[in-house]
C-alpha cells in the first residue's frame, strides 16, 4: 500500500497555494497534520483532523475560510456593489460526487454547505437566493453578511473603484506596482482563494475550493472555483485545486487537464501539472496543487508567488510563497 | 480541411411512445433550425455566430425545454441557464439563473464579449442584461401549459423530473414513461417533456464553436445549476472540435464530458466519433446522456446511452440527417 501525503493549497494575491499533508497513516487520532499558513509570519501550527480525507479536505478549507488574511469567507473580497458572494466546491475522487455553491452571503462557511449540497440534494450545485434558502433548510451556521467585510476589503475596493478595473489579484493595499500587472485585459482572477488537497493512505483523494472572488467584480460573476474541472477537480488519479485568473482556468479546464494527462496520457502528477500550466494557460495567470493517488505532490505556478504549503507521509513539509531558486 | 459541418440537438432521452405527431414537430424544427444555420454557412458567418442563431431559434420556439417552453423550478417560475464557447481562441460566455431574458444564449454571448468575467448569474446577470439592452420579456412568456401540468405532477409525485423522465426512485432508467403511472390528457408524461438545446458548427475556415441552452430540471430547486452553462462539462470548443451535451446534468459534470471529448482527441489522438463513443461508454458512470460534436476538419459525430436523442446534422458535401432513435 501506498503512503499517501495530503495537502492543502491555499491561493492568495499573486496566486498563492498552500499545502498540507498527512505525516501518519491510521485512522484515528492525530492521523493527520495541516500546516497553517500564517501570512508573514511562516508559523505552521499542526492539527489534528479526522482520518475521513474529505472531511480533511473541507475541514482545512473551513479553517482558511476563518482565517481573515485570505479572500474565502470572512476576509472575502467585495463586488462593486461592496458586498461579499462566497463560492466553493469540494470533489470526492473515487466516487467522483461533487457540490458546490455560488453567490452565498450569510453562511459562515461555504465549503460546508457546498459539502451539504453533495450529500444532501440530487443537485450538483446551488446559486444565489436558492443555496441560502438550502443553507438556512439545513441549518447551517450563518451571520450577517457584514461579518465577512473586512476595512482591509472595504480599502481594496475602493482603490480598485477608483482605477476603474476588475481587480485580479488579492492584492496588498497601498503597493503601487502591482497596479500594473493587475491590468489584464478581460482578466478576472481570484486572488484569497484558498483550496486544500488531500490523499490518505489508502488511495483516496479528494479536493475542496474556497473564494470570494474578484475585488470589484461584477455581481453574479461566477469564477473558476465552483466549477468542476476548472477550478476544483479529483478523481481516482489525482486531486487538484487550481487558483489565479477565474477566466483563464475555466477556458483551459486546468484541474481535468491534469487528470485528463495522466489518464489518457500518461502522464506523471508532475508532468501532468507542469505541462497545464505552462502550456495550456497564459503566464502570470494560474498556479494549482494537486496530489496523486501513489503520494506525489506538486505545487506549479506561472504567477509571481502562490502561497502554498505541502506535508507528506514521510515526513516532507514545506512552505513556500516564491518560486523555487 | 473538410469544409463547414453543423449538429444541433434538443434533448437526449425520448419516451418511445412518443406520439408520431409530436415526432414530426421535432423532426420539423431541427430541420427548420438546420437549414437556418446552413444558410448563415454558406454566407460565411464565424461558426459561433451561427451557434448563437441557431439556439435563438430553438429558444423561441416552446417546442424544447430552453427560452420559451423551459422547464418550471419548485415555484412554477423559469430559471434558465446558457453558455457558448469560441473554439477559436478559447472564449466563452455563460449564464445562469435568467428569469426574463428572452435569449439566454445572446446573453452569454454578451458576457463572453463584453464584459470581464466569463460567467455572470442570478439577479447580476439579469442587471447585466438589462445594461446591454437585450430583449426582456415577462417570465409568464416563458411558461407553457403542457409545463404547468408536468410541473403539477411532478409535485404530485414529489420527484424532481430530469428533462424528460420522472425518476421516482432511482434515476437508472432513461424513459421511466413507460413504468410511469403518470398521465396528463391521457397520455404519458414523458411526452410533455422537455429537452434541453443545442448546436456546434465548425465553419469553412476550420473555426468550432459550441452553444446549449436549458431550463432545466422539472419542479428543480431554484437555484440549481445543471451542466448546461458549464465549460466543460455541457459545452466546450476548442481548435479541435465543439461539443454541445444533454442528458442527467450531474452525471455530464462529474464526467467532465464536453472537454473529455477534446481531451481523448487532444492526448489519446482519437477520431471525433471514437472520441464520442468512448466519452459516452466510459464517462458517464451510471448517467444518462447524449452529446453532438464537430471537429475542425468538418466531420460530425454523435452519441446517446439512452432511448433517444432529438438530433439533425448536416455537412457541407451534401449530407443531411434528422433523427431521434437509434
Amino acid at each position: 500500500m501506498v503512503r499517501t501525503p495530503a495537502r492543502c493549497h491555499m491561493a492568495f494575491h499573486m496566486v498563492p497555494s498552500l499545502t498540507l499533508y498527512r505525516p501518519k497513516t491510521g485512522q484515528t487520532g492525530r492521523t493527520f497534520m495541516a500546516p497553517r499558513f500564517q501570512p508573514l509570519r511562516g508559523s505552521l501550527p499542526l492539527l489534528p483532523v479526522n482520518a475521513q480525507i474529505e472531511r480533511e479536505s473541507a475541514r482545512e478549507v473551513r479553517e482558511l475560510e476563518n482565517n481573515p488574511n485570505f479572500n474565502a469567507g470572512r476576509g472575502s473580497v467585495l463586488t462593486s456593489n461592496g458586498t461579499v458572494e462566497m463560492e466553493a466546491c469540494i470533489m470526492d475522487g473515487n466516487t467522483k460526487k461533487c457540490g458546490a455553491v455560488s453567490g452565498v452571503t450569510t453562511v459562515v462557511n461555504a465549503i460546508s454547505l457546498a459539502r451539504l449540497v453533495m450529500e444532501k440534494t440530487p443537485h450538483i450545485y446551488l446559486g444565489f437566493d436558492g443555496a441560502e434558502a438550502f443553507a438556512r433548510e439545513q441549518g447551517v451556521e450563518t451571520i450577517e453578511t457584514s461579518h465577512f467585510i473586512t476595512p482591509e476589503n472595504v480599502d481594496r475596493l475602493k482603490q480598485a473603484k477608483e482605477a476603474n478595473r476588475v481587480q485580479i489579484d488579492y492584492t496588498p493595499p497601498f503597493q503601487k506596482e502591482v497596479k500594473e500587472e493587475t491590468d489584464i485585459p478581460g482578466g478576472d482572477s481570484q486572488i484569497g482563494t484558498v483550496g486544500c488537497v488531500a490523499v490518505d493512505c489508502h488511495g483516496n483523494l479528494a479536493t475542496a475550493t474556497s473564494t470570494g472572488g474578484l475585488v470589484n467584480k461584477m455581481v453574479g460573476r461566477i469564477g473558476d472555483t465552483p466549477i468542476i474541472g476548472a477550478g476544483t477537480y479529483a478523481n481516482s488519479f489525482c486531486a487538484v485545486s487550481a487558483t489565479g485568473k477565474g477566466e483563464s482556468i475555466i477556458r483551459a479546464t486546468v484541474t481535468r487537464d491534469v487528470a485528463a494527462l495522466m489518464e489518457y496520457k500518461g502522464l506523471s502528477l508532475k508532468d501532468a501539472a507542469a505541462y497545464t500550466i505552462e502550456e495550456c494557460t497564459p503566464r502570470g495567470t494560474a498556479g494549482l496543487i494537486a496530489v496523486s493517488a501513489t503520494g506525489e505532490v506538486t505545487m506549479p505556478f506561472n504567477t509571481t508567488g502562490m502561497f502554498r504549503a505541502c506535508a507528506t507521509e514521510d515526513g516532507h513539509t514545506e512552505v513556500a510563497i516564491w518560486p523555487y531558486a | 480541411m473538410g469544409g463547414w459541418a453543423i449538429a444541433v440537438h434538443g434533448g437526449a432521452g425520448v419516451d418511445p411512445n412518443l406520439p408520431q405527431e409530436r415526432q414530426d414537430q421535432a423532426k420539423q424544427l431541427l430541420t427548420r433550425c438546420l437549414n437556418l444555420g446552413i444558410s448563415a454557412l454558406r454566407s460565411s458567418l464565424p461558426a459561433v455566430d451561427v451557434v448563437e442563431l441557431v439556439v435563438r431559434e430553438l429558444e423561441t420556439d416552446p417546442f424544447f425545454n430552453s427560452g420559451r417552453g423551459s422547464a418550471l423550478t419548485e415555484k412554477g417560475t423559469v430559471e434558465m441557464e446558457a453558455s457558448i464557447m469560441d473554439g477559436w481562441g478559447r472564449r466563452c460566455g455563460a449564464v445562469s439563473g435568467i428569469t426574463t431574458v428572452k435569449n439566454p444564449v445572446s446573453l452569454a454571448r454578451l458576457v463572453m464579449d463584453k464584459s470581464p468575467h466569463s460567467y455572470l448569474a442570478f439577479s447580476g446577470a439579469q442587471e447585466f442584461a438589462k445594461q446591454q439592452g437585450v430583449e426582456m420579456v415577462d417570465n409568464e412568456y416563458f411558461i407553457t401549459e403542457d409545463n404547468k401540468g408536468m410541473l403539477m405532477l411532478a409535485k404530485e409525485a414529489n420527484t424532481i423530473m430530469f428533462d424528460y423522465r420522472i425518476p421516482a426512485v432511482g434515476l437508472e432508467t432513461c424513459s421511466l414513461a413507460l413504468e410511469s403511472p403518470l398521465q396528463m390528457n391521457g397520455l404519458p408524461i414523458g411526452v410533455y417533456a422537455p429537452e434541453t438545446v443545442g448546436c456546434v458548427v465548425v465553419d469553412s475556415q476550420g473555426r468550432c464553436a459550441a452553444a446549449t441552452s436549458t431550463g432545466g430540471l422539472m419542479n428543480k430547486m431554484t437555484g440549481r445549476i445543471g451542466d448546461s452553462p458549464l465549460i466543460g462539462a455541457g459545452t466546450y470548443a476548442c481548435n479541435l472540435c465543439g461539443i454541445s451535451c444533454t442528458g442527467e446534468g450531474e452525471a455530464i459534470i462529474r464526467g467532465t464530458l464536453a472537454r473529455d471529448v477534446a481531451a481523448v482527441m487532444e492526448y489519446k489522438g482519437l477520431g471525433l466519433q471514437e472520441a464520442a463513443d468512448f466519452v459516452i461508454k466510459e464517462r458517464l458512470d451510471e448517467g444518462k446522456a447524449g452529446l453532438i460534436a464537430v471537429s475542425n476538419n468538418g466531420e460530425v459525430a454523435y452519441g446517446f446511452n439512452c432511448v433517444g436523442m432529438f438530433r439533425g446534422c448536416a455537412t457541407e458535401d451534401g449530407f443531411m440527417e434528422v433523427g431521434i432513435w437509434e
